[in-house]
This record gives C-alpha cells, sequence and structure tokens, in this order.
C-alpha cells in the first residue's frame, strides 16, 4: 500500500523514528518550560547542560568503568548539583532584572562549559557503547526498531509524565506553583521559597543531563550535541506556550513526528519545519498553542 | 629648466629606492606565513591546532636545514568556517601585515573567498584542508595551489573499489551544501562510469544529528551500497546510527570523505572494514613513521592527512623562496611548479599548471578490532592510486590555464 506515493511500511517506520526524535524534544523542552515558567529565566545553558549530562556518562564509564545504569542515575545528580551552585551563586542575583539579562548569563556559561570541553576533547566526538541489555532490535515488520530506541521514548515519557504529575497533582507541586504566583504570602505560610527555587533549577538541570545520558549512545559524544539541538528545542517551547508543562511534552512529541514526515516527504526541508510552523502558531495564537493569553 | 632638473632628480632618486628594494628581494627581510583554519569548529580535528602545528615544525625543520638568510614568521586565525570572516582576515593580512602566503583554508566556501583576494592582492594562497574541485578547476588561478586532496580524487578511489569489487547499486546520503553536493556528483560518474547504477539520493541538513530517517530512506531503496556525501559529526553519526538499525551489515556504507580523526572517534567497532580514500598514513613507511612519531609527540594525536599536507606544503614554498631568493608570488610559484615534490607526503609530487599538486592517493580499509594493534593501528591499505588517475586529467579541465 502506499500513501502520496511513499510506502505505508516506510511511512510508519518514519513516524516511529519521529516519535523517538520527539521524545528527546519532550524532556529537553520540559526542563526549559519548568525552568522558565517558575524562575522566570530563560535558560540558554540547557543544551550545554544537556552535553555535559552525557559527557559524565562518557567520562564514567572509560575512566571508572561505571556502567550505563548508574550513569542515568548519577549524572543528573552531578550536572543537577552543578546547576544548584550556579542558581545559588549567580541567577539569584538577577531574578529582579530584565529577562534579558539571564539570557545573556546562561548563554555565557554555555560557551564556556563548550568551550571547555572542547579544549579537553576535541570536536569529533566520543563513541558510548550501547548498554548490553538493550543491544539489538526487533523485527516488527514494517521495520527494524533497535531496542535501545525504544527503550528511550519509554524512559523519556515516564520521566515527562513522572514530573507533570509531581507538578501539577501533589502538594509539592502546588507549593512551587503558589511559590511562583505570590512568592511573599508563600513565605509568610512560612514555606522556604528561594530553596524551593534552588531546587526547581536544579532539577530542571537535572532533567537536561538524563537526557544527555540517554542521547550517549545514540549520537556521538561531542562538544556541540547540545548546541546543535537547543535552538529547536526553543522552538518547541515557543509553540507549546513558554512555561506549559504539558504543552511542552505534547508540542515535543508533535514536531517529532511532523519532523519525521518531512524527512520522508522533502528532506531538504526538515530543518526548518519546525520554525515555519513557529510562526505560524506565532501570527495564530502568539502565546503558544498551550500558553495562557 | 630649474622644474626638469628637479624632476630628474627625483626620479633618480624614486629609481634608486626601487632598485634597492630590488636588492633586498625579500621584503622586510621577512617571509609571513599565514595560517587561516578552523580552531573551533566541525573542521579543527581534521585541521585547525595540528595544522597550526604543522606549520611550525615546517619553519623550524627549513630553518634547520637552510640556515637562510632571512626569518620566517608565521601567525594564525580562527576563520570558524566563514567566508566572510575569512576573506575580511586574509585581506588585513595582505595589507597591513605583509604576509605572502595564506595556508591551510579547510572548508571550500572560504577557500573560493580567500584565493580570489590572493590573486588580487599577488600572493599565493596554498591549500590542505578543502575539497571541492572548483578551485583547480572553473576558478582556478594561477596564485593558488591545491595541495592534499579534492572530491575527485576521493570518488576516484572509494566510489571506484567499491563498485569494482560488485558494489553496483548506490544510493547516496548527500549534507545539502556545495561540498557535498560537488561529492555526490563526482561520485555518480564514478560508479556510473564503472557499471553501477545510482538508486537515488536523499539530501540532510547540514549538520543533522540524527540520521534514522533518511538510513530508513536508503535501507528502502534495497541498494547495496549507501554512498556518504558528507564529513565529520555527521558521516561518524550516520555510520553509528546503520548499524544500529541493522543496516549494516547486510548494506555496506562507502565513507566518501573520511579522516583518521572520524575512525579514532567512531572506534573500529563501528567503522571495521568501510573502505576510504587518503593521501596520506602515518603507518606507511619509515619517513611517515618518523614524521607522525614528531607530530604525535606534541598533539598527542596522529596526523591526519590535512595536517602532514599542511607541513609538507609549507615547506615546498619556503624552499621555493630560498632557491629564488625573493618573496614575489610569480618567481616563488613558478619555483613551486617547476620542482618536483619529494619528501615523507608525497613521493614525485607535482604542482600543475592549473594549480592542483598531483601526487599518489591510497585506498584504504579500516581494520577490525582484532587486526589493529592499538590505539591509530586503523588502516590496511589496499591499493595505491598513481597520481596520474588520481586527479582530474588535464584533457577534462575547463581552467584557463590549461593550454590545450
Amino acid at each position: 500500500m502506499e500513501i502520496f506515493g511513499v510506502p505505508s511500511a516506510l511511512l510508519g517506520s518514519q513516524l516511529l523514528v519521529g516519535l523517538i526524535n520527539g521524545s528527546f524534544y519532550a524532556i529537553l523542552s520540559l526542563g526549559l518550560a519548568i525552568i522558565f515558567g517558575l524562575l522566570n529565566i530563560i535558560n540558554f545553558a540547557h543544551g550545554a547542560q544537556y552535553m555535559m549530562g552525557a559527557f559524565v556518562a562518557w567520562i564514567a564509564l572509560t575512566k571508572f568503568g561505571v556502567n550505563y545504569w548508574v550513569a542515568l542515575l548519577l549524572s543528573p545528580i552531578i550536572i543537577g548539583a552543578l546547576g544548584v551552585v550556579i542558581e545559588r551563586t549567580m541567577l539569584r542575583k538577577l531574578y529582579k532584572l530584565d529577562h534579558l539579562y539571564g539570557l545573556l548569563l546562561t548563554f555565557g556559561l554555555a560557551l564556556i562549559f563548550e568551550g571547555l570541553f572542547r579544549d579537553q576533547y576535541g570536536i569529533s566526538g566520543q563513541s558510548y557503547p550501547v548498554p548490553e541489555l538493550l543491544q539489538g532490535g526487533i523485527n516488527l515488520g514494517f521495520m527494524f526498531l533497535p531496542i535501545y530506541r525504544g527503550w528511550v521514548v519509554v524512559a523519556a515519557l515516564t520521566v515527562c509524565f513522572g514530573t507533570w504529575f509531581v507538578i501539577e497533582k501533589t502538594k509539592l507541586g502546588a507549593y512551587l506553583r503558589a511559590g511562583t504566583e505570590n512568592p511573599q504570602i508563600v513565605q509568610a505560610l512560612g514555606i522556604n521559597v528561594p530553596l524551593l527555587i534552588t531546587f526547581t533549577y536544579g532539577f530542571g538541570v537535572a532533567l537536561a543531563a538524563f537526557a544527555g545520558v540517554l542521547a550517549a549512545p545514540v549520537y556521538q559524544v561531542n562538544p556541540l550535541m547540545g548546541a546543535n539541538l537547543i535552538i529547536v528545542v526553543f522552538a518547541v517551547v515557543v509553540i507549546g506556550g513558554m512555561g506549559s508543562i504539558m504543552g511542552s511534552i505534547l508540542t515535543g512529541l508533535g514536531l517529532g513526528l511532523i519532523e519525521g514526515l518531512t524527512r520522508v516527504f522533502y528532506p531538504e526541508a526538515s530543518a526548518v519545519v519546525v520554525f515555519v510552523i513557529m510562526v505560524i502558531v506565532l501570527l495564530v495564537r502568539p502565546a503558544g498553542l498551550f500558553g495562557k493569553a | 629648466m630649474q622644474m626638469k632638473k628637479l624632476t630628474t632628480l627625483a626620479c633618480a632618486a624614486a629609481f634608486a629606492t626601487l632598485s634597492g628594494a630590488a636588492s633586498a628581494q625579500i621584503s622586510g627581510n621577512t617571509v609571513k606565513i599565514a595560517v587561516l583554519t578552523d580552531m573551533s569548529g566541525t573542521y579543527s580535528d581534521v585541521a585547525g591546532p595540528g595544522a597550526v602545528l604543522a606549520t611550525q615544525m615546517a619553519i623550524d625543520d627549513f630553518i634547520a636545514e637552510a640556515k637562510p638568510a632571512f626569518k620566517v614568521e608565521m601567525v594564525s586565525a580562527d576563520h570558524q568556517n566563514k567566508a566572510d570572516i575569512a576573506s575580511n582576515r586574509a585581506r588585513q593580512w595582505f595589507e597591513r601585515d605583509g604576509v605572502d602566503t595564506v595556508t591551510e583554508l579547510v572548508t571550500t566556501s572560504t577557500a573560493l573567498a580567500v584565493m580570489k583576494i590572493a590573486k588580487e592582492m599577488d600572493r599565493i594562497a596554498l591549500m590542505s584542508g578543502p575539497a571541492s574541485t572548483p578551485i583547480t578547476n572553473e576558478q582556478c588561478n594561477d596564485r593558488t595551489v591545491h595541495y592534499t586532496y579534492d572530491t575527485y580524487s576521493l570518488a576516484n578511489g572509494t566510489a571506484k573499489a567499491v563498485t569494482q569489487q560488485g558494489g553496483k547499486n548506490w544510493f547516496f546520503l548527500t549534507a545539502d551544501y556545495a561540498f557535498g553536493q560537488s561529492l555526490e556528483k563526482d561520485s555518480s560518474a564514478v560508479v556510473v562510469a564503472n557499471g553501477g547504477k545510482v538508486l537515488g539520493s536523499v539530501r540532510h541538513p547540514f549538520p543533522a544529528s540524527d540520521f534514522s530517517s533518511f538510513l530508513l530512506q536508503a535501507q528502502a531503496s534495497g541498494a547495496q551500497i549507501i554512498g556518504l556525501a558528507n564529513a565529520g559529526a555527521d558521516t561518524t553519526n550516520a555510520i553509528k546510527q546503520a548499524a544500529e538499525f541493522g543496516i549494516t551489515p547486510k548494506q555496506q556504507l562507502a565513507g566518501l570523505l573520511m579522516f583518521i580523526s572520524d575512525v579514532h572517534s567512531l572506534g573500529l567497532q563501528n567503522a571495521q572494514t568501510m573502505y576510504l580514500t587518503t593521501g596520506f598514513y602515518w603507518d606507511f613507511d619509515d619517513d611517515t613513521r618518523a614524521w607522525s612519531k614528531r607530530f604525535f609527540d606534541k598533539h598527542k594525536k596522529m596526523p591526519t592527512m590535512v595536517q602532514a599536507g599542511q607541513y609538507s606544503s609549507v615547506l615546498h614554498y619556503l624552499r621555493a623562496v630560498n632557491a629564488v631568493g625573493s618573496d614575489d608570488a610569480g618567481k616563488v610559484m613558478e619555483q613551486m611548479k617547476k620542482t618536483p615534490i619529494n619528501d615523507f607526503f608525497a613521493k614525485n609530487g607535482r604542482i600543475r599548471e592549473d594549480g592542483r599538486m598531483v601526487h599518489d592517493m591510497y585506498l584504504a580499509q579500516v581494520k577490525t578490532p582484532d587486526e589493529s594493534k592499538g590505539p591509530w593501528d586503523y588502516y590496511h591499505i589496499r591499493a595505491t592510486i598513481p597520481a596520474e588517475e588520481a586527479f582530474l586529467p588535464l584533457s577534462e579541465s575547463v581552467c584557463p590555464l590549461v593550454k590545450k
């Protein structure tokens, strides 16, 4: 069977591949959305933090023999802790100023991190092997699905919806949301708002590092892996609506699918399709698909 | 009368100054060599700091060997793979800083921009890193030398060898910019000329990180060979993901431009048994090993063909300057074209009238992890492609400098 001249098997496999890429977009844009929603900081260092997550996993494996599963936990903790330090020592001083200052600071940090890793490891990147348990693939009839890619989707979606649940449905999440709405009153009720904000930033950064570890066996681990991705992820956040948690997850997955289809029908446009959609969305709904105007 | 006398005096003075300059021959008694390269981007492992080191080694070796009466200086800068940055910098070097030659120039767009300025300013451009054939074909000029390799020689090595060994049906995965398209075009021609068939191609954005969609299209085409008409991180990511999706080993990949730094970064597990074309391999003979060891001691990585070619081209240039006792671009170029190149990099290499340095190229196959004795022991050299066959024949050239 063919759809628009493309065999349906090929189309099916492209949609699945799109979903896999969408999972990466979802988890990265989720971190950005949380940070923006609760801190009002546009975290331009997100791509660098994703890259460092992957590098920490690679260093842990090659220098200390730490396996993938431990790294999946360890790397977000280490990079998240670095995020906490950044928030405490630098970002904190910028909350009262315009968004632009936070953007400039995090952009500068991203350049510094990428420069340091480039200096140390060069540009070609390092290979991270697929963990033994997840090697090989399953023949789905219409395509050969590497088990690892399947795992990426499961892990990313679990983390995304877990995060959404904590923020939207639990008491801790309620404190967080209240703390951003009206910090003085929440503080008066005996809740340590600055601490809450620090950990929110740390958590958003840890999500980036988690995505980095997930990406390490798929892509070459190299100092610019985040810089290449971050622009698309920003577009995802803008399309979904700045600060909308569910919006960023659904938009991430949806844009992955659209990008996958573009790669079949008109591959040359696959790098710009996300931005074309962004322009259209901004014209029609300036607050984004899920944003509150 | 008085006026006429003054004029005569002035003319005499001017003539005296002119002939004075002529007897000094080398301006400021210093030869200035500039390295304009990608110091931090995609191609910085292929050229970059290693190319700067190779240039310095060439200068040091030249001074030790020739003990010249003039000084040799080196300057370097990062062109960030952007043609506008490259041309501004080159112009500044030529006009203000008295640079005699701008070298390296990885990334075709920067090379094409700088070679025009060099011609205009009557200086020399020595290119080791860029790949596209127009440098010595459609856009050739008499102040440019293209030294290490080009897309024609790559296609003529890898695509020819793979097709002749039975890989008749091809599908191309092409980086969607000038270099990728030029590589696809040259390779397709070679495939067809050797009795093969091109089933299709897909153009991917540059740079890309996820190749699974494109690879699945290549898989669906049923081609025996998937030709990778891209470079650097694009190539390494595509190779890694082809293995992940079970495309290899059922279908074979042919990396049309791969450097030893790419193989090192991929690891032999991912890159094994692939064919590639190279102008240089460190473990080829005693001369290449000796030079590469010196390079490795300083750089901690083995040289790529671009870095080795960079050394060779700078040394050849300096020897020519020394031989003619002048840094005049025309005289030096004439001497460079007249003298054969014999060093660890090239045996009987020569620079043709179109500026193309022709030398033997090698068809290499990447070793399996079991065959390799350790880091950097990566290639079997399967064939030598003689200089006359490796590059575009002058009979097919459209360069106006070629007399027909």
